[in-house]
């Protein structure tokens, strides 16, 4: 989206005095790809929508804010579905962000921009946001890592709003390892979000090497169901073995509200969406339309010019879900749901100490053919959406590859399990290579 | 069945008096530059996030308390959506179904002296929003949103009230009671206190009330009283023309002195409230309202019983003095001035102080004459230093801020004669100056020592101490 390259250099310069006095960290100069999403002072903040195609924000978000401490180096701003709503990347205004491993196939979405810079070596780490599945389902696609921590376990101030609820920040890497050290500096309390979790952050590379015998795996019967393709099944079978060589022991258990999680989530996210994007309404900043005629010329067009299709649709979804007559039948009953889905869940984590399953039902697939079917891409995000209703902590690693493509190991935690799920995952990338394959053309 | 009926509930938005906003830190302080006190978060920027301001819930808290009502565990914010320039983020947070003070009540008085309950249905935690400038810009609109993000205190009440005067003397103990509280400062000019009407009528002959209409815009009690009254007449003949009340919202015009529709109905909002999902349910432990219970004022009914009691007023005085913080406080401080004398300073208040106040137009906390000096004054009657009628006088002048009652009495000479012997030597000469009327009075018209006594105070321009005169005459006169 944005090359930051003056203010890189400049990072970078203070970075190597951080070195030189000593007050180095293990972050300190190294060079990052930030989510369009995340707020940067003085830099562009588009959040991929013509909307805010002129936004400089006037302030940090807390994650870049915690980053620049840490002396880390900004390379530039990755792109992104629209305000964050797409699996494939290719709802934002700035066109489709291609797969490094076939360029004609998407790299999921909607940190799209941030795997495919890491999975193309542009950056060795980058931040992503996840909604529904948007770090897990792109990290996946473009065989990287990627974990969405807890609800509440990294600020959301700064990080431009899709769905309040749901929304949290994370990291995208190669390496589990990876992972940890760039979630020790996103993590924390943040008295500027009210959602937050005030309570003490795990070094997440502590129990890395902890082995796994006697692990309890727990494989939700629904997650391998219909609609999983069968080679990407197979994949996800042969990192299970792994794990049992590893010591651990796989027990089936079954989620029974897993069927309802899509549904649930296109009312809860449109929801607050039509809600959290209202103050895009072309007065006090970003995309106003020429010439309006009155008020209502001026909110009508503005929005209706500066929003995409995608947007649009969600915001009329959320809009009707709370309407005076639905809201009942809509919203409360998807949050009454919510929480069946989430008792699920709880009671899973009462006999098991990780739950695993594919992130995705296919590998990538190809630019434009889910475009104009909305109901099959949703259903792209068919394995991670339970995971933001709970507000569970999740993770995606490579596992494999079907045709070529990435195929992606979901990782499921009980809250507040970061350092668990990420040491379960680097025991998995001390015995395999999938992590270190990079695409052809980027090698 | 035979009389119309109103029937009348009142909404009040009261300001709360943080130093800061309820979901931000900017000030809430009146009268900024347009736009110089509004932070990101009250612009409503891309990615901002309120933070709930605990004074605002304190300061619920104690309404609550003062009411009698409970106040909520756990209570909920909800987004109010509606688009409007001066409403930054598309939605204002408020409070909907969960609110933070429920059910509570508060005792009037009305007219006749009798005591009414009126039932307070809630009061909600919100926030303002801004202001929309509609002169001055050519054809375009100003927003300053300096105010959006002010911490408001809904005040909703039952229908309880059956005139504009039992909805005025609701609004105006709300209004002193906020103020007790130290919660909201009150001023209706610069909107801390605002008032909304709900108004409906039952016809004559029938048992149900009509519908109801809402008039907004109401920014003075008398307002409120007048706006009621207009629009009571207005349902009636309405009514009574065969039309229809239509549920809107109105808007009193003080200039033309009557209410209008704001908006038309085909406008009518959905506001889709849902919980706000950026801002956790709010939580009141009981360690929390044990605190906001303990720094509780004493609230005016419990002052006005203490004022009966302790200095022996009636109901009347007592209710008077005490219906705000300021002129109670400024009594008592008159009291403590003036040993053993509370009834003076109950007469002094209210009589030349509060028309002196009400002359000007002034608050008292803006009176020229402080609760000390006032008290200076009376102790001068109290010790027969001067009489009642002169301390008026010496009171005039303090007023115009010649100095103290002791300086004023002093080079103005006013002190009162009680050298028996000065006194008795002017009865001496009036005597003998009015034989006529000496003859008169001891043949038995006794009504002729009043006509002495204003010659003697005459003569001694008023600071001869009356009581002595009176007793020196009656003996003189025998």
């Amino acid at each position: 989206m944005t090359v930051t390259e003056t203010e890189a250099l400049k990072q970078a310069e203070a970075a190597d005095k951080q070195r030189q006095n000593g007050n180095a960290n293990l972050l300190t100069g190294i060079p990052l790809a930030q989510k369009d999403i995340f707020t940067t002072l003085g830099v562009k903040t588009t959040c991929g929508s013509k909307m805010l195609d002129n936004f400089i924000a006037p302030y940090n978000a807390t994650v870049i804010e915690n980053f620049n401490q840490a002396g880390a180096v900004m390379l530039g701003k990755t792109n992104m579905d629209e305000f964050a709503m797409g699996s494939s990347n290719e709802t934002s205004f700035y066109g489709a962000v291609k797969n490094p491993w076939d360029l004609e196939r998407v790299p999921g979405g909607s940190s799209g921009g941030s795997a495919a810079a890491v999975a193309a070596r542009l950056a060795p780490a980058a931040t992503g946001t996840d909604t529904g599945g948007s770090i897990r389902q792109p990290a996946a696609l473009c065989g990287i890592t990627g974990i969405k921590p807890t609800y509440g376990r990294v600020s959301r101030w700064g990080m431009i709003a899709f769905a309040s609820s749901l929304d949290q920040g994370g990291p995208m890497a190669q390496t589990a390892e990876d992972c940890a050290l760039m979630l020790d500096v996103m993590a924390g309390f943040d008295s500027k979000d009210s959602t937050s979790m005030d309570r003490p952050v795990d070094d997440h590379t502590a129990k890395l090497n902890d082995n796994l015998k006697g692990l309890k795996i727990g494989l939700p019967k629904e997650y391998f169901g219909e609609g999983l393709d069968a080679d990407v099944e197979q994949t996800v079978q042969d990192a299970l073995n792994v794990y049992e060589s590893l010591g651990a022991e796989l027990v089936e258990i079954s989620l029974p509200n897993s069927h309802l999680a899509v549904p649930v989530y296109y009312v809860v996210a449109p929801a607050e969406c039509s809600s959290n994007l209202s103050r895009f309404d072309g007065v006090r900043y970003g995309y106003r339309c020429e010439n309006p005629t009155d008020l209502t010329d001026l909110y009508t067009r503005s929005r209706g010019e500066g929003f995409g299709d995608e947007v649009k649709r969600r915001i009329m979804i959320g809009t009707y879900a709370l309407s005076a007559g639905y809201y009942d039948a809509y919203y409360l009953k998807a949050q009454q749901i919510r929480r069946l889905i989430s008792n699920d869940f709880t009671e899973a984590f009462e006999k098991v100490d990780v739950i695993m399953g594919p992130t995705a039902p296919t590998t990538a697939f190809k630019l434009g053919e889910k475009a104009d079917d909305p109901v099959s891409m949703y259903l792209s995000d068919i394995y991670t959406i339970a995971v933001n209703l709970a507000g569970l902590p999740g993770m995606s690693i490579p596992a494999g590859q079907v045709n070529g493509m990435p195929v992606g190991l979901q990782l499921i935690g009980n809250y507040w399990a970061e350092s668990r799920l990420l040491n379960i995952a680097h025991q998995y990338q001390q015995t395999t290579e999938w992590h270190r394959a990079i695409p052809t053309n980027f090698a | 069945m035979g009389e119309e009926v109103q029937k009348i509930a009142d909404g009040l938005h009261a300001q709360l008096a943080t130093k800061s906003k309820i979901f931000s830190a900017a000030s809430t302080a009146y009268g900024a530059a347009p736009n110089t006190q509004a932070c990101a978060i009250d612009l409503g920027m891309p990615g901002v996030l309120p933070v709930l301001n605990e004074k605002a819930v304190e300061m619920a808290a104690r309404f609550g308390l003062a009411i009698e009502a409970p106040v909520a565990k756990r209570s909920v914010f909800a987004r109010k959506n509606y688009f409007y320039p001066d409403l930054p983020k598309g939605y204002q947070i408020s409070q909907f179904e969960l609110p933070v003070v429920g059910v509570g009540h508060l005792d009037i008085t009305l007219e006749d002296g009798s005591i009414k309950r009126v039932g307070v249905t809630r009061a909600h935690l919100e926030e303002d929003a801004g202001k929309s400038l509609h002169e001055d810009f050519d054809g375009m609109s100003g927003i300053d949103l300096n105010r959006a993000g002010t911490p408001l205190l809904e005040i909703v009440s039952e229908p309880d009230m059956r005139s504009a005067a039992e909805a005025v003397a609701y609004m105006k103990k709300i209004h002193a009671l906020v103020r007790y509280l130290e919660i909201c400062d009150g001023n209706m000019q610069e909107g801390s206190f605002r008032c909304d009407a709900n108004v409906s009528v039952r016809p004559k002959g029938q048992d149900e009330f009509g519908t109801r209409a809402e008039i907004k815009n109401l920014n003075s009690f008398r307002f409120v009283e007048k706006a009621i009254n207009f629009e009571v007449e207005r349902q009636i003949d309405l009514l009574e023309s065969g039309g229809k009340v239509v549920q809107e919202t109105r808007l009193y015009d003080p200039d033309k002195g009557e209410t209008r529709p704001m908006r038309s109905k085909e406008e009518a909002n959905d506001y889709r409230y849902f919980p706000d999902p950026d801002l956790l349910p709010l939580e009141i432990t009981e360690a929390f309202l044990k605190k906001v219970k303990a720094g509780l004022p004493e609230l005016p009914d419990e002052k006005k019983q203490r004022f009966m009691d302790d200095y022996a007023l009636n109901d009347y005085d007592a209710a008077v003095l005490t219906a705000s913080r300021d002129l109670a406080d400024y009594y008592e401080d008159v009291v403590k001035n003036i040993a053993d004398d509370p009834k003076l300073a109950a007469n002094w208040v209210m009589g030349e102080l509060s028309a002196a106040l009400n002359k000007e137009n002034l608050d008292i906390s803006e009176s020229p004459v402080k609760a000390d000096a006032l008290g200076g004054l009376l102790s001068r009657i109290k010790d027969d230093t001067i009489s009642g009628k002169i301390a008026k006088e010496v009171f005039e002048a303090m007023w115009q801020g010649e100095g103290d009652a002791d300086a004023i009495i002093e080079k103005k000479g006013l002190k009162q004669i009680t050298d028996t012997g000065a006194i008795e030597k002017i009865i001496d000469e009036i005597i003998e100056k009015n034989p006529q009327q000496l003859e008169q009075y001891r043949s038995g018209k006794d009504k002729l020592l009043g006509f002495f006594v204003g010659q003697v105070m005459k003569a001694t321009q008023g600071k001869a101490n009356p009581g002595q005169v009176n007793q020196l005459l009656k003996t003189k006169l025998k």
